[in-house]
């Protein structure tokens, strides 16, 4: 069985797992949606300031709902001793890994299409969609590679929720940081901005080849 | 003198500082069965973890067909099917679904077709499209049971495998027990039953404070000896 039909039979297990359950899209969603309004009410959004206040908001949304869900990844299954069992399965750690990133990105990324309009709509800045697109698949992807490692790490411990935030926030700094100049640089032309989108790819190459090297020790108990 | 299909030699394994199993010796034979016995906490279920490639060993050397369990653990895996105390299955999916998904993790040629066949040797067939969420204990431990023969292991580990079954499920399993071992396939299971022990085994290992405090074969004990043995063990 190759990686790739490995990957697609754990993505595709995970993803009917979710639609039936809905636990991780529901409340990554509506999190996302209640940071965005407290932003929209919590700040003077006034015509000058918006486009400096709109990408942090729409990003620390992004990065708080993906942790809701990063967080259950393999802790629920860990929970249930499905994980145990899928272990004992012939497949290559990777594939486990890859398949658990791309399902967090999915799942991800089907929060963020859902609060992208209302993001518009509340903070009411232009941008390129066109533009703003690849920036979030890249940082979804970017936040995810590193999220997954560490979920399975931290899905061993008793106190999963509080140390995966610890463990991933650090981390995340650079890729959060430039999402957030990328986006605003969409809204708001800047002269000599960095290239933040060259180093959000740099970001996703080095955490995606890490984490999939490490994923198989880290699992190991 | 030829090696045993199954070599366990000073197999040691602690969590932190607690030592669980502390030199562990034992062998079967290809198409042996048997039976583990030993108190709560003697270390039943963390051997058969690590002879399943759950768990690495601490220290000492595992063999299963001329095969290191640590250094080529995925083909090991190949020929070991384990049904674990728990069922463990993915309860969002049906039974046929979660058969399925594991009949392809093993590479199992026409997954569909074997899941439903083994569905119908537990006698789940008409509960295939139910999720295992709403399956009783026994009919998910038999559905467990159904996974693990799901790639025709040589080896089968079971961690007291009759819990949770009704007569219904109690027959289902030694049925298969049965066929699995009349096509040659070794077993090794623990329980607490010593009359099940003595019936469905061809050896005793006792195990206590995580050594093997007593291994017999079983073809010339009696009930009544293995039970004074037992008591004198875990004493």
């Amino acid at each position: 069985m190759s990686l790739f039909s490995q990957v697609w039979t754990i993505l595709w297990k995970d993803i009917r797992c979710e639609l039936r359950s809905k636990q991780m899209w529901a409340g990554m969603g509506l999190f996302a949606l209640l940071v965005l309004v407290i932003f929209n009410f919590a700040f003077d959004l006034r015509v000058d300031n918006k486009a400096a206040v709109a990408p942090g908001a729409l990003w620390v949304a992004f990065v708080f709902a993906s942790f809701l869900g990063l967080g259950r990844t393999i802790a629920a299954e860990r929970e249930k001793g499905s994980f145990d069992r899928l272990l004992l399965c012939p497949v290559d750690r990777k594939a486990i890994y890859l398949a658990k990133l791309l399902g967090n990105v999915l799942f991800i990324g089907v929060v963020e299409i859902v609060a992208l309009p209302v993001f518009a709509i509340l903070f009411n800045v232009p941008f390129s969609l066109g533009g703003l697109l690849p920036i979030v698949l890249l940082g979804t992807i970017g936040i995810a590679s590193v999220g997954t490692l560490f979920s399975a790490m931290a899905a061993a411990t008793q106190a999963r929720e509080l140390l995966l935030p610890i463990l991933v926030f650090p981390l995340i700094v650079p890729i959060v940081i430039a999402c957030v100049r990328a986006t605003g640089a969409l809204m708001v032309v800047t002269a000599n901005e960095p290239p933040w989108l060259g180093l959000i790819i740099a970001f996703d190459a080095i955490f995606l080849s890490l984490s999939t090297i490490l994923f198989e020790y880290v699992i190991e108990e | 003198m030829s090696t045993p299909y199954l070599e366990i030699r000073g197999v040691k394994k602690g969590f932190g500082l607690k030592p669980i199993l502390r030199g562990i010796d034992l062998s079967i034979e290809a198409g042996e069965r048997l039976a583990l016995l030993g108190a709560n906490g003697a270390g039943k279920t963390t051997l058969l973890r690590i002879l399943a490639g759950l768990s690495k060993p601490g220290a000492g050397q595992i063999t299963l067909d001329g095969l290191d369990l640590v250094q080529q653990t995925r083909k090991i895996q190949r020929k070991v099917g384990f049904v674990a105390h728990q069922p463990y299955l993915y309860d969002d999916l049906t039974a046929l679904e979660n058969l399925i998904f594991f009949a392809r993790m093993y590479a199992v040629e026409q997954p569909q077709a074997r899941a439903t066949n083994l569905l119908v040797r537990v006698g789940l067939s008409k509960k295939a499209r139910e999720r295992a969420s709403s399956l009783s204990r026994g009919q998910s431990q038999r559905l467990a049971l159904a996974r693990a023969l799901l790639h025709s292991p040589q080896l089968l580990l079971l961690d007291e495998p009759d819990t949770g079954l009704d007569q219904e499920g109690l027959e289902v399993l030694h049925t298969l027990l049965r066929e699995h071992r009349e096509q040659g396939g070794t077993l090794l299971f623990t329980t607490h039953d010593l009359e099940a022990a003595l019936k469905r085994s061809d050896q005793i290992a006792m195990l206590h404070n995580g050594r093997v405090a007593y291994q017999q074969a079983t073809s010339n004990l009696e009930q009544e000896s293995i039970r004074q043995v037992y008591q004198e063990v875990v004493r």
